[in-house]
C-alpha cells in the first residue's frame, strides 16, 4: 500500500476533564471520500480542529505526504493543502467575494494586491468544479449556499489538495445538498481527497467512500460504505440500537385550531397566501416544504408575534383576536420555535430562567420573581423529560441542542398544553436526541394534544404525523393521509403538483 | 445676505476650513484605523490632549517642530499599546478602556505640564509651523492664499488620508485589516494573526491621534492649555461613522465640518445683536448631526467592532 496522502496519528486532547479526542487514528487516499460520523459531541470538531492547526494535541501526528505538520499552525497546514470549509463560515459578510477569498493569500507587505490574477484564478476554480459565484458580488449578498460555495473556493484557492467539510450540509436546503454532494463526488474524480464530518447516515452512505465512525471521543469502527448498511452506523454511532419512534393509529378528537383562508401580507409581498387547514385533539399535523416558503411566518402567526392580514383564525372554534404571545400561552398554546438559539432559550440565563421566562406572572410574586419555584419547576422538567448536562442553574447555552430542545419541550409540555407549535423540533440533533424528541411529541399526541409538526424532514413527518400537507411559495396544499403518503408523494407535493393529492383529500 | 456671501468669496475662509480641518482629518483616520480592524477608540480625546502637550513640551525645550510632531506620535502609540493591552489581549469592554485611556491621558497631559512648565500670567509660547510658500501655486490669486498656504502638517495630513484609502482598499495589509474588523476568526483561518493585526492597528491609529493633539499646539496656536482639545476627539469619532469608515469620506467629513466651524465664526460678528452666539457654535454640530443621520444610515459597520477575539471561541 502506498502512502496515505494524509495520515492522523495517535491523536489525543482533553479540554479540563473531558477526553474530547482518545487516541484517533486515520488515514485519507487521493482522490477519496471520508465520512467522519458520530454524533454531537463525539469528537468530530475537535480532530478537524486539530488537523487544520487550531488546536495542539495532546499526544499524536498530523502528516501530509509523510512530512508531520506543526502542531497548532493554520498557515502550515493551509500551505500543506489542507482547506477546511467551516460549519460556521470563516468569511466576512462586507467584503467582496474576491476579498474574503484573497485575505492571506499574498505577502502582507507589499504594495499593491494582485486583484486581475487572483479573480483569472478564481475563475478558472469556478468552471473547472461547477461553482457558480460573482466575485463582485458582497458576500452578505449571498445566499447561504452560495456562500457555501465561496467557502469551498477559498480553500481551493489556496491549493488545497485536501478538503475537510464540518457539517456541510447543516444549513442547506435538500436541493442544495444533493448539489453540493455531486459537486463533492467531482472533485474527488478530479483528484482531490476530502473529508466530511456529518451525523446524517443518508449523506454518509451515499457519498462517501469510506466511513470512520467516532463516539465519546474515540474511533470505534470503520466500514467501507459498500459494506456497511444504516442500521449498523447508526447502532456503532450511538453505541446502542436506536429505533425512530413511530406513531400508532389514533381516533382524533374535534377541532381545536382552525385556519380558514388566512393571508399574511408583510412588506408588501404575501407570505401566506389563503391558508386552509384544520388541527384536530390528538393528532399531529405535519406541514412539509423547503423552509423559506413560509414556515417561519405561518409559526409566527401561531405564536402570536403575526397578525393574519385577512382570513380567519379559530381556535376552539372561536376567531383570535388580538391575544399576542402571552395570551396564546396562557390559552394552553405550546410554542417549540424554529431556532433554538435565537427564539427559543438565552443562551447566558439559567436554565430556570429560561424554563419560567413564559409564564412569568405564574412565578412572579409581589412583583419579584418567585426563585424558589422556578428553580422547582425547572428540576421537575429536567427530572422528566431527561435534561442532561446541567441542573436548573447552569447556563442554559452549556447543554447540547438536544438538552436545551428538550428543556424547551418540557417547559411547554409539562402543562399539557392543548396546542403544540413545533417548527422544525429536531433539526440539528443527533440520532438520539431526535428519537427522545420524537418520542416527547407522539407522547403529547397520545394525551390529546394537537400537535402542528412544521418540518423539512420527509422522514420525520411520515413518522409522526397522521395527515400531511406541503407549504410551497406561500400556499398550503390540501392535506392527505400519511397512510397515503410516500417519499415520491410528498416530493411532489413540495413542489406545488399537489393535484394527486387532493383525490385524497376528499376522502378524508 | 450679502455678508454670508461675502465671506464665501474670501480666501481667509477656505484657508481656515483647511487649517481647521487638519486634526480632525490626522485624529478620524486615527479613530477610523482601529475601528476598522475591530478596535472602537475613545481614547482620541485624552491622546490628543497628550500629543498637544508634548509636542508644545519637545519644542519649548529646543526640539525642532517635526521632531515635536515625531515625540507626539510615538507618545500616542504608547497610549495605543495600553488600549490595545485592555481591549485586545485582555478583552475588557472598549467604551470603558477608551474612555479610561482619555481620562488617564488627559490628566496626566495636564500634570506633566505643571510640573515641567511654571506657573505664569501668560501661557509660555513657542514659534510653531509657518505657512509654506509653494512656488507657483501660493501666487495665483485667491486660490493661492485660500489653498495654498498652508503649514506642512495640513499637505501631510491630506497626503496621508490618500495614503490609508489606498493601504485598506488595495493592499493585502489592509485587506487583513478589514477582514480582522470584520470576522477576526475568518482572518485567522486565512493565516492571519489578528492579535497582531489589531495591535497593529490601534498603536498607528493612537499615534496618529497623537500627531492631530501636536498640531494644536505646533500649528494652529503656539501654546498649550488643557482644555484646548475641546471635544475635537469626539468629533471624529462621529465622523468615521460618518465616513462609513472611509479614509477618502473621512476627509470630506472633516473638510464639511471644518467648513461650517469656519464660517459660523465669521458670522458672529455680523450678525450678533441679533442673534446670539451661542446659536452660531451649534451650525458645525447641528450640521454633522443631520449629516450622520442622511448618510449613516447605509454605513456598514465594521462586523466584528467591539468583539474581542478569543482564540478557538466562536
Amino acid at each position: 500500500m502506498s502512502t496515505p496522502l494524509l495520515e492522523i496519528a495517535g491523536v489525543s486532547k482533553r479540554f479540563g476533564a473531558n477526553l474530547a479526542n482518545d487516541d484517533i487514528s486515520l488515514t485519507l487516499a487521493k482522490g477519496e471520500i471520508v465520512a467522519l460520523l458520530g454524533e454531537n459531541g463525539a469528537g468530530k470538531t475537535t480532530l478537524m480542529s486539530i488537523l487544520f492547526g487550531h488546536y495542539v494535541p495532546d499526544a499524536g501526528t498530523v502528516s501530509v505526504d509523510g512530512a508531520v505538520l506543526p502542531p497548532g499552525k493554520p498557515r502550515a497546514a493551509i500551505r500543506a493543502g489542507i482547506g477546511m470549509v467551516h460549519q460556521h463560515f470563516a468569511l466576512a459578510p462586507n467584503l467582496t467575494v474576491l476579498e474574503n477569498i484573497m485575505t492571506g493569500t499574498e505577502p502582507l507587505w507589499s504594495l499593491s494586491a494582485r486583484k486581475g490574477q487572483a479573480r483569472a484564478k478564481l475563475a478558472a476554480l469556478s468552471a473547472r468544479f461547477g461553482l457558480k459565484v460573482d466575485p463582485h458580488a458582497r458576500l452578505g449578498d449571498l445566499s447561504v449556499g452560495e456562500q457555501q460555495r465561496v467557502e469551498i473556493l477559498k480553500a481551493l484557492y489556496n491549493d488545497a489538495r485536501i478538503l475537510v467539510l464540518d457539517e456541510p450540509t447543516a444549513v442547506l436546503t435538500r436541493a442544495e445538498a444533493e448539489h453540493l454532494f455531486a459537486t463533492l463526488k467531482d472533485m474527488a474524480r478530479q483528484g482531490l481527497s476530502l473529508i466530511f464530518i456529518s451525523h446524517k447516515l443518508d449523506e454518509v452512505m451515499a457519498t462517501a467512500d469510506r466511513i470512520v465512525v467516532l463516539r465519546g471521543g474515540r474511533k470505534v469502527a470503520e466500514r467501507r460504505a459498500a459494506e456497511t448498511s444504516k442500521a449498523e452506523l447508526a447502532e456503532l454511532m450511538v453505541g446502542r440500537t436506536v429505533v425512530r419512534p413511530v406513531r400508532e393509529p389514533a381516533t382524533p378528537g374535534p377541532v381545536v385550531l382552525e385556519a380558514v383562508g388566512v393571508t399574511l401580507r408583510q412588506s408588501g409581498v404575501d407570505r401566506l397566501k389563503a391558508v386552509d387547514f384544520r388541527l384536530r385533539a390528538g393528532e399531529v399535523l405535519g406541514i412539509i416544504g423547503v423552509s423559506g416558503n413560509g414556515q417561519a411566518e405561518l409559526a409566527r402567526l401561531l405564536c402570536g408575534t403575526a397578525r393574519p392580514t385577512s382570513g380567519d383564525l379559530l381556535l376552539f372554534g372561536k376567531p383570535v383576536g388580538e391575544p399576542g404571545v402571552a395570551g396564546l400561552v396562557e390559552a394552553g398554546i405550546g410554542r417549540v420555535p424554529e431556532d433554538r438559539n435565537k427564539e427559543g432559550a438565552i443562551g447566558d440565563m439559567a436554565v430556570w430562567e429560561n424554563a419560567v421566562l413564559e409564564r412569568l406572572p405564574r412565578f412572579s410574586r409581589h412583583g419579584l420573581v418567585a426563585r424558589k419555584a422556578g428553580m422547582a419547576f425547572a428540576q421537575d422538567i429536567i427530572a422528566r423529560f431527561d435534561v442532561r448536562g446541567g441542573g436548573p442553574s447552569t447556563r442554559i447555552r452549556l447543554l447540547s441542542g438536544g438538552n436545551m430542545q428538550k428543556l424547551i419541550l418540557g417547559r411547554n409540555l409539562i402543562d399539557r398544553p392543548q396546542i403544540l407549535i413545533a417548527a422544525q423540533p429536531a433539526r440539528g440533533l443527533d440520532e438520539g436526541a431526535v428519537a427522545a424528541v420524537h418520542e416527547r411529541i407522539l407522547e403529547a399526541r397520545r394525551a390529546g394534544t394537537a400537535v402542528l409538526l412544521i418540518s423539512e424532514d420527509l422522514e420525520e413527518v411520515m413518522a409522526l404525523a397522521d395527515r400531511i400537507q406541503a407549504i410551497t411559495g406561500g400556499r398550503l396544499s390540501p392535506p392527505i393521509a400519511a397512510e397515503a403518503a410516500d417519499t415520491r408523494t410528498l416530493g411532489l407535493m413540495i413542489s406545488g403538483e399537489w393535484t394527486a393529492a387532493k383525490e385524497t383529500a376528499h376522502a378524508l | 445676505m450679502s455678508t454670508l456671501f461675502d465671506i464665501l468669496a474670501s480666501a481667509g475662509l477656505w484657508a481656515a476650513v483647511l487649517r481647521i480641518a487638519t486634526p480632525l482629518i490626522l485624529g478620524t483616520l486615527g479613530a477610523l484605523l482601529s475601528e476598522r480592524a475591530g478596535v472602537l477608540h475613545l481614547g482620541i480625546e485624552g491622546i490628543m490632549t497628550f500629543g498637544a502637550m508634548i509636542g508644545w513640551l519637545a519644542v519649548y525645550h529646543g526640539a525642532d517642530l517635526w521632531t515635536g510632531f515625531l515625540v507626539a506620535a510615538l507618545a500616542g502609540a504608547a497610549f495605543g499599546l495600553l488600549h490595545a493591552l485592555l481591549t485586545v489581549s485582555l478583552g475588557l469592554s472598549q467604551h470603558v478602556a477608551g474612555l479610561g485611556v482619555t481620562l488617564f491621558a488627559a490628566s496626566f497631559a495636564y500634570y506633566v505640564f505643571r510640573m515641567l512648565v511654571p506657573v505664569a500670567g501668560t501661557p509660555p509660547t513657542i514659534v510653531p509651523f509657518q505657512p509654506l510658500d509653494i512656488p507657483g501655486l501660493t501666487a495665483i490669486p485667491f486660490f493661492g492664499p485660500a489653498f495654498f498656504a498652508q503649514t506642512a502638517p495640513t499637505y501631510l495630513a491630506i497626503l496621508l488620508a490618500i495614503a490609508l484609502g489606498y493601504l485598506l482598499k488595495r493592499t493585502p495589509l489592509g485587506l487583513a485589516i478589514r477582514m480582522t474588523g470584520e470576522n477576526p476568526h475568518a482572518a485567522e483561518a486565512q493565516g492571519i494573526n489578528p492579535v497582531a493585526v489589531r495591535y497593529g492597528a490601534v498603536i498607528a491609529g493612537s499615534a496618529l491621534m497623537g500627531m492631530a493633539g501636536a498640531f494644536l499646539t505646533l500649528s494652529a496656536f503656539n501654546s498649550f492649555f488643557p482644555t484646548m482639545v475641546q471635544g475635537r476627539g469626539w468629533i471624529c469619532i462621529a465622523l468615521v461613522v460618518f465616513a462609513s469608515w472611509r479614509p477618502g469620506r473621512a476627509l470630506l467629513g472633516a473638510l464639511l465640518f471644518a467648513f461650517f466651524d469656519g464660517v459660523q465664526l465669521r458670522l458672529q460678528p455680523a450678525l450678533n445683536g441679533i442673534v446670539p452666539y451661542q446659536l452660531f457654535l451649534m451650525i458645525p454640530y447641528l450640521m454633522s448631526i443631520v449629516a450622520l443621520a442622511v448618510m449613516a444610515r447605509r454605513a456598514r459597520v465594521p462586523q466584528a467592532l467591539m468583539q474581542p477575539y478569543r482564540r478557538g471561541e466562536r
